[in-house]
């Protein structure tokens, strides 16, 4: 049985029609890359699997169950983890307190305060420091261990490379690769479809609120992205 | 000598004008409502811990025991039945929702009551009014103290429990991002009804106190209200420690217009009020516009 | 055929834009008929009926006025009666100097406004919450410094004297004229201001207000506008009061009773209609007039009321009504007309 699985996935704004009937399967293990222009909708789909959004239509599945109306805090007991866009730390909150909140639910597994600051050592200098006065990619770090603290099965990572250094980027993927490894199923938003392809297993684009190409990171060309990201119908004889 | 007593007198009922305002400032800064039945609810604090005195003979220290809890889940149960359904709805529904439970609790309790002032003073016997005579012109009421230090207490132990405990942090990391620490596994629903619980359970011990160091009826609810909400702003929105130092700040102000003009006690805290906040309304505005010296020159 | 074109498509066709429906010149030229039966009410009707009726629109200038506060500034204010207040004081005030007394309503309403103006550069700085109590601190205030004036007999209060000077019927009488235009105009301030500009800016301040001053939205100057002449209608409310029941009281007058008929009034009515608060001042009224000697269970029932409509029905009686049927009987609102449906465009 698949770990994740979306069916025909309806989700609004008002009136605004953000993700159209979007039909997603993930096995566990997997580490899905989402990419698409801003606004195709990769944000929004992010958070209904999240529970942040309710969905117009369509169905949320978790190892088979149904948690399309289960609320935001609820997912994160069965094991689905967002990073939201934007870091939002909690800025009053230290480091460490911001970690300890993600600890909340309860769940087992690897991950405690001990093995996130493992995964991140800068994060230990900076326990005491409060969340709004860290650098972005201390931010990113912070906000990714803190997801990693409830021991999800399922991690979203939504633009972690947002506003930030490339070499910090590439810390932050080379450790995002290292989760993935270690079982955790991904799915990861990024704009910059290189780092998309070389940390995923598989790649979706979405444009306009469908999902317009899906295919192994390896079986695709970036000519082919490309195409679908911009909505581009070249021709067959590419 | 006068002037001393009168302000130490105004510290001390600070001590007071803090408890009532912490559950209100609790309210505000966790699910930023101001709960217009705030007072009311102090106000049934005090009615109830009469009806145990009068029906079970208790002593209201003792009748704390009952009292305490029973406020809590009322605040408990009034978050999960209106408050969390108002906040839904808007910024302006939760004015208009308790605004309307504070008529209803005031009315209900004249209903039963009546009009007469009550007291709870004869209770408590001779700690209504023994004190310590410092010099013959300073008096310092031994219950006054004691409310002082239960207002410490109260929010001393807020803060603790804000700073060390995982359901403070859930109520720090809800007060600043509700829709985010729903994404890190909190309940916000329930820590909110948490929040609500405490603040109308310490809004209920004030109300106790009240009723042993003065007199009450049905309808002083609003001006304690007013009182708490004056000293939460004086000292700071979303500040505990300020709270205390708003309500000390409030309660000498009254004292020293009282000494001024009997008549005048009340409205002079008022006008202390009314005075900070304009003042701090100038500053936020000017620093906003770039300091003092940018705003000054602009007129030149 | 993608997006831009449709655009294109449609500015080609005729876009209008509609401010009167058949509908509401319909109602409005009702309303104006109803005005106009409504002045000779005097003449035909006995005195229980103009003095309820008096009462009655009373309480819709105060539902009308807490209505365009609350639904169209977005400004919930627990202070109104400070407004109330001043109206009266300011009457008794006036009379005392002499002024003919129903000049003195006049001038005492213009007065109530005059305060306002100054208390608005510090109350219109706050939000929310803050905002609520601020003004009834600002009642408190007001209602303590009147009380300390020993010319209206402090807390116990006077008697608009001036008033014996009429017979109980040319009193019943000029009150009710003078009830009845005070509304009709005050409605139609607001009415004018709902249609005009300052309307629309209202309304997406109300929606999102920093949206709206980032597009150029003077947010401040709306909300004073309406708050000014909030004021003003309390003012007159309380100076006409005052009128009918002669004596004036510090205690009842800045009392924050009238804050609760208020958001009782506009809530069931309909928060943010121009229909809601005068339906809204009907059922109140006709609930005090039934209950009013039940004690204090019909203002148990009124606060019940506030919190079931506020948590269930938020948008009133008439509002519902609104949303339910599409009605609008007042021309307050722009419909665009000649705009086609966009159809579905293929994936």
């Amino acid at each position: 049985m698949s770990l994740l699985k979306v069916e025909r996935l309806d989700v609004r704004h008002g009136l605004l029609q953000a993700v159209r009937a979007v039909d997603l399967e993930l096995q566990e293990g997997e580490t899905l890359a989402l990419v698409g222009a801003n606004g195709a909708g990769k944000t929004t789909l992010l958070r209904a699997i999240a529970g942040a959004h309710r969905p117009a239509a369509g169905r949320v599945l978790l190892d088979g169950a149904d948690v399309t109306t289960a609320p935001a805090y609820r997912r994160v007991r069965l094991g689905i983890s967002l990073v939201p866009e934007g870091r939002r730390l909690f800025p009053g909150l230290t480091v460490e307190e911001n970690l300890l909140v993600g600890g909340r639910s309860g769940r087992k597994g690897p991950w405690n305060l001990d093995a996130v600051y493992g995964l991140f050592p800068a994060l230990r200098e900076l326990t005491r420091r409060r969340a709004r006065v860290i650098s972005g990619g201390e931010q990113q770090m912070c906000a990714i261990g803190r997801a990693l603290m409830a021991n999800p099965r399922l991690l979203l990572l939504d633009e972690v490379s947002l506003g930030l250094a490339p070499v910090v980027v590439q810390a932050l993927y080379e450790t995002i690769a290292s989760v993935g490894r270690q079982g955790t199923t991904v799915v990861l938003v990024e704009q910059d479809v290189a780092r998309a392809l070389g940390t995923a297993t598989r790649v979706a684009c979405m444009l306009e609120g469908r999902i317009v190409l899906e295919r192994d990171a390896a079986a695709v060309s970036r000519d082919q992205i490309v195409d679908a990201y911009f909505g581009l119908r070249r021709g067959a004889a590419a | 000598m006068i002037w001393l007593n009168q302000i130490i007198q105004g510290v001390l009922l600070g001590g007071y004008y803090a408890l009532i305002a912490s559950g209100l400032s609790l309210m505000f800064g966790v699910m930023r409502i101001i709960n217009l039945a705030h007072g009311d609810l102090a106000i049934l604090g005090a009615f109830l811990t009469l009806l145990l005195a009068d029906h079970a003979g208790l002593d209201p220290f003792v009748s704390l025991a009952v009292v305490l809890p029973a406020l809590a889940v009322l605040g408990w149960l009034l978050q999960r039945t209106m408050l969390e359904r108002s906040l839904r709805a808007g910024v302006l529904v939760p004015l208009l929702t308790t605004f309307g439970l504070a008529i209803v609790v005031q009315n209900v309790l004249f209903e039963e009551y009546g009009a007469d002032t009550r007291s709870l003073g004869p209770q408590i016997g001779d700690l209504a009014f023994s004190s310590w005579t410092i010099t013959d012109q300073i008096y310092i009421s031994h219950l006054s103290v004691i409310i002082f230090g239960v207002a410490v207490t109260v929010l001393g132990g807020l803060h603790l429990l804000l700073r060390l405990t995982p359901i403070g942090r859930a109520l720090r990391a809800t007060a600043e991002d509700a829709d985010t620490a729903e994404l890190v596994g909190i309940n916000s629903k329930s820590v909110y009804a948490v929040a609500a619980g405490i603040a109308v359970a310490t809004a209920g011990l004030a109300g106790v106190f009240l009723a042993m160091r003065s007199s009450f009826d049905p309808y002083s609810g609003p001006p304690q209200l007013i009182f708490a909400f004056e000293a939460v702003v004086i000292g700071g929105l979303g500040s505990l420690w300020g709270t205390l130092a708003g309500g000390i700040i409030l309660g000498v102000a009254q004292n020293v217009g009282a000494q001024l003009n009997p008549q005048w006690q009340i409205i002079a805290g008022h006008i202390v009020f009314l005075a900070i906040l304009a003042a701090r309304l100038v500053l936020t505005e000017v620093s906003s516009r770039g300091g003092f010296r940018v705003v000054l020159a602009q007129r030149v | 055929m993608n997006a831009a074109s449709d655009v294109a498509v449609a500015a080609r066709r005729e876009l209008t834009i509609q401010r009167w429906t058949g509908l509401s010149v319909g109602s409005v030229t009702a309303l104006l008929a109803l005005v106009a039966a409504l002045s000779f009410v005097p003449l035909a009707l006995g005195a229980n009926a103009i003095d309820k009726l008096t009462t009655l629109f009373v309480y819709v200038i105060l539902a009308a006025m807490w209505n365009a506060l609350a639904g169209y500034a977005g400004l919930v204010s627990v202070g109104q009666q400070a407004f109330f207040g001043i109206g009266a004081y300011a009457t008794i005030q006036l009379s005392n100097w002499g002024v003919t007394v129903y000049l003195a309503l006049l001038l005492a309403a213009l007065i109530a406004g005059a305060v306002a103006i100054p208390t608005s550069l510090f109350t219109l700085r706050l939000h929310g919450g803050v905002f609520a109590i601020g003004m009834w601190v600002v009642a408190e205030v007001f209602h303590l410094l009147v009380n300390l004036d020993g010319s209206v007999g402090g807390v116990t209060g006077t008697s608009l004297v001036a008033l014996n000077g009429f017979s109980v019927d040319d009193r019943r009488s000029y009150n009710y004229w003078m009830t009845l235009g005070a509304m009709v105009v005050l409605l139609g301030l607001v009415f004018v201001l709902l249609r005009s500009r300052i309307g629309a800016s209202l309304q997406a301040i109300r929606d999102d207000e920093e949206a709206a001053a980032s597009v150029g939205v003077r947010v401040l100057g709306g909300k004073w506008i309406i708050f000014v002449l909030a004021a003003v209608g309390c003012g007159a409310a309380g100076a006409l009061w005052l009128a009918t029941n002669i004596t004036f009281q510090p205690n009842s007058y800045f009392n924050v009773q009238w804050t609760a008929y208020m958001i009782f009034m506009a809530l069931v009515g309909g928060l943010g209609t121009f229909e809601g608060p005068i339906i809204g001042a009907l059922i109140f009224f006709i609930i005090q007039d039934q209950f009013g000697d039940q004690g204090v269970w019909y203002l148990v029932g009124l606060g019940s009321a506030a919190v079931l409509f506020a948590m269930f029905l938020p948008r009133g009686i008439w509002g519902t009504v609104e949303e339910r049927f599409g009605l609008q009987l007042l021309p307050v609102g722009y419909r665009l007309r000649g705009l086609q449906p966009a159809k579905e465009r293929e994936a």
